[in-house]
């Protein structure tokens, strides 16, 4: 097999191309730095209330959260996302906020819930109406409590979200 | 015959070699990481992490000496123990001598342990 | 000893304190007034064929359409021993806000009482500690007052610790990377 310049390369998918018989795959770095990111989001836990037992049995054995590179980190320092797993007091805020702020970039926030999203049925003195009047939130996965299923597909919307990231990852952009 | 600088010892050149890689690899993607990196700090993300609370107390404080202690009684102990191995291989060449001066060489150790026992260095 | 029998012995022993006696099924509650609490639970907690030795609960309740006499405070009591239960409310009024604490009897009245002096408002003299617990220290208002706002949006009178964090999360959005 000769490669040279008449050697067309093949379009596997959208933007990655396939030199065949040679083993390459020619893309651009951003679909390299996305295909990373989005296959081992790190979450720090914040589980708050009861979606907190549903995102516990999402990562156990059923509803396996291993197979998608979901290992949860405990501290911000370490982690990629953020999961909002229950309802947030206003008491709670200032410590969300903080843990946040000391996640480094690239950061995703997760609202999962009705009381993260809302405030779910709690519209009292002490509840917080929805998690992103404090955060900036990526993805909403309403419930009460959601289904584990639904849960990933939040998940995969992520994912999805990071793979059409253009050029995020540098620091000229 | 052997002269002074006429041996070289050519067979660990492959391990010098992976030495040298690894550092340069590990560290220069590192570097290329912290160059192409975003860089984005502000006031409120350099803070000291203790569970989204304010940080109380200070970061460095003192350690107890008594681990200071314990690590080196068990260097004195160890290297001890270390000069048993070869006494205990040519034993049985040497004999009696080697049993007596074994012993004396105990002996003085164990006064030694004794001392520090009484001197409270084994309490935690 | 059913739970009837404790009353009129309540009844017989502090006939002065006690306000009225109410029955519900099996649940018997006496109503007493504020002033001689200690003594009245120091005899049902000390008293050999009483010994009530566990205090289930401690709680406040709001009457607010009742002027003279707007809190009650209610005392869930459970022999382990002879197995009986008793409830005594104790009657505050609101300008009055105040009975005495029960944690020399009940250890375990301790938080019971934080709470209620939390949600309510009704001071516990005698506690070695009554400060806030559930809501935040500086947190303005007794939330399980009738009276007080229930949703969410309380306007101008909102808690500051959370408006800070609102103006932050607002001040630091030029940091977010997009």
């Amino acid at each position: 097999m000769i490669i040279d310049g008449t050697t067309s390369l093949v379009e596997v998918e959208e933007g990655i191309r396939v030199i065949p018989g040679a083993n390459t795959i020619v893309a651009s770095v951003d679909k390299l730095v996305n295909w990373g990111r989005k296959s081992s989001i790190w979450p720090m836990t914040f589980g708050l209330a009861c979606c907190a037992i549903e995102m516990m049995s999402t990562g156990a054995s059923h509803y396996d959260l291993d197979r998608f590179g979901v290992v949860f980190r405990g501290s911000p320092r370490q982690s990629d996302a953020i999961i909002i797993a229950g309802t947030l007091t206003k008491k709670m805020a200032s410590v969300v906020r903080m843990v946040y702020d000391q996640m480094p970039e690239p950061r995703y926030v997760i609202a999962m819930g009705s009381c993260a999203c809302s405030g779910g049925i709690y519209n009292t003195y002490s509840t917080v109406q929805g998690v992103d009047s404090v955060l900036p939130v990526d993805v909403f996965i309403p419930g009460c409590p959601p289904r584990p299923e639904a849960l990933l597909d939040g998940l995969i919307k992520l994912q999805e979200l990071i793979s059409k990231e253009h050029f995020k990852w540098s620091r000229w952009r | 015959m052997i002269t002074p600088g006429s041996y070289v010892p050519t067979e660990y050149l492959p391990i010098l070699l992976m030495m040298l890689f690894s550092i340069v690899f590990a560290g220069g993607v590192i570097l290329l990481g912290s160059i192409v990196r975003l860089r984005r700090p502000y006031k409120e993300k350099l803070l000291i992490y203790e569970s989204g609370n304010p940080p109380v107390g200070e970061p460095r404080e003192r350690f107890s000496i008594k681990f200071y202690i314990i690590a080196m009684l068990f260097v004195v102990f160890d290297v001890e123990a270390v000069f048993l191995y070869p006494w205990a291989l040519t034993f049985d060449t040497i004999g009696l001598y080697a049993l007596v001066e074994m012993l004396l060489f105990i002996v003085i150790l164990l006064v030694g342990y004794v001392y520090a026992w009484k001197k409270e260095a084994f309490k935690w | 000893m059913l739970a009837q029998e404790i009353a009129d012995i309540l009844q017989k022993q502090f006939s002065s304190e006690v306000l009225r006696t109410v029955q519900f099924r099996d649940q018997v509650t006496v109503l007493v007034k504020k002033k001689r609490i200690v003594e009245i639970l120091s005899f049902l907690h000390d008293s050999p064929d009483l010994f009530f030795d566990y205090l289930i609960d401690l709680s406040g309740v709001d009457y607010l359409d009742r002027k003279e006499h707007r809190f009650e405070v209610a005392y869930n009591l459970l022999s382990v021993k002879h197995n009986h239960h008793i409830r005594i409310n104790a009657v505050v009024p609101e300008d009055d806000c105040n009975i005495d604490s029960v944690t020399g009897i009940w250890a375990g009245a301790d938080w019971h009482e934080r709470e209620c002096y939390d949600l309510f408002g009704i001071k516990f003299t005698g506690h070695h500690d009554l400060r806030r617990v559930l809501m935040p220290e500086d947190w303005e208002g007794h939330p399980l007052r009738k009276d007080y706002p229930l949703k969410s949006d309380l306007g101008e009178k909102e808690w500051k610790g959370y408006t800070d964090v609102v103006a932050a999360a607002e001040r630091n959005r030029i940091y977010e990377v997009h």
